[in-house]
């Protein structure tokens, strides 16, 4: 499912030259304080089992507050696709102002 | 509290942080919601893989029970959420960059 995610969105990368892994710091300036905060929320959940993991279908390796890896692949990841996705928006129309212009 | 109060809760915070707290102001540009009509069906794609195969799999005394593609309608506030809180900071760190060359 990750790689999916980063199949469909980094190409965006190249072809529209979206330049954020090359503003890798920025991205994750943007993303660290986020991800943070949804990864206590992850741990609160998992915790009191509102979600759960089959066992069979995850690597199976648990990082700090019992977390599977792949969650936080996933919180660095969906991110980065939505910054491509803007960026890509912008690449294409860019008479569209977001509010970051020079 | 349920995953359906935190997911109202997010979303609540992230609207509060674009509009009123960094004021970015996404919710007003068209960009944003291009972007985010590209990112939903591909969200929808990847939970109903995640939920339809039982990778995740939920407690249904958490959530409301109405689920879109096999996913919890809870999964797209949290989605909804996650991408407006990065891409409001991905924007301001931007807009601050764009201050420090004028």
């Amino acid at each position: 499912m990750l790689a999916f995610t980063v199949a469909g969105s980094f190409w965006l990368e190249i072809a529209l030259k979206v330049r954020v892994l090359r503003r890798i710091r920025r991205a994750m300036t943007a993303i660290a304080p986020v991800a943070f905060c949804f990864l206590i929320w992850d741990a609160y959940a998992i915790a009191n089992k509102h979600w759960f993991f089959d066992k069979e279908q995850i690597i199976g390796v648990f990082g700090p507050l019992n977390i599977p890896l792949e969650e936080y692949l996933f919180f660095i990841i969906i991110p980065l696709a939505a910054i491509m996705t803007i960026e890509a928006v912008r690449a294409v129309k860019k008479d569209w102002i977001i509010g970051d212009e020079k | 509290m349920t995953y359906t109060q935190i997911s109202i809760l997010a979303v609540l915070i992230a609207v509060t942080l674009d509009l009123f707290v960094i004021k970015t102001v996404l919710l007003k540009r068209a960009a944003f919601w291009t972007s985010y009509a590209i990112i939903l069906p591909f969200q929808f794609l990847t939970n109903w893989w995640l939920t339809s195969r039982k990778i995740v799999m939920y407690d249904p005394e958490v959530i409301t029970g109405i689920r879109f593609f096999s996913a919890p309608a809870e999964d797209v506030l949290f989605g909804f959420a996650l991408i407006l809180s990065v891409l409001s900071l991905w924007i301001n760190l931007g807009k601050r960059a764009s201050a420090n060359r004028a």
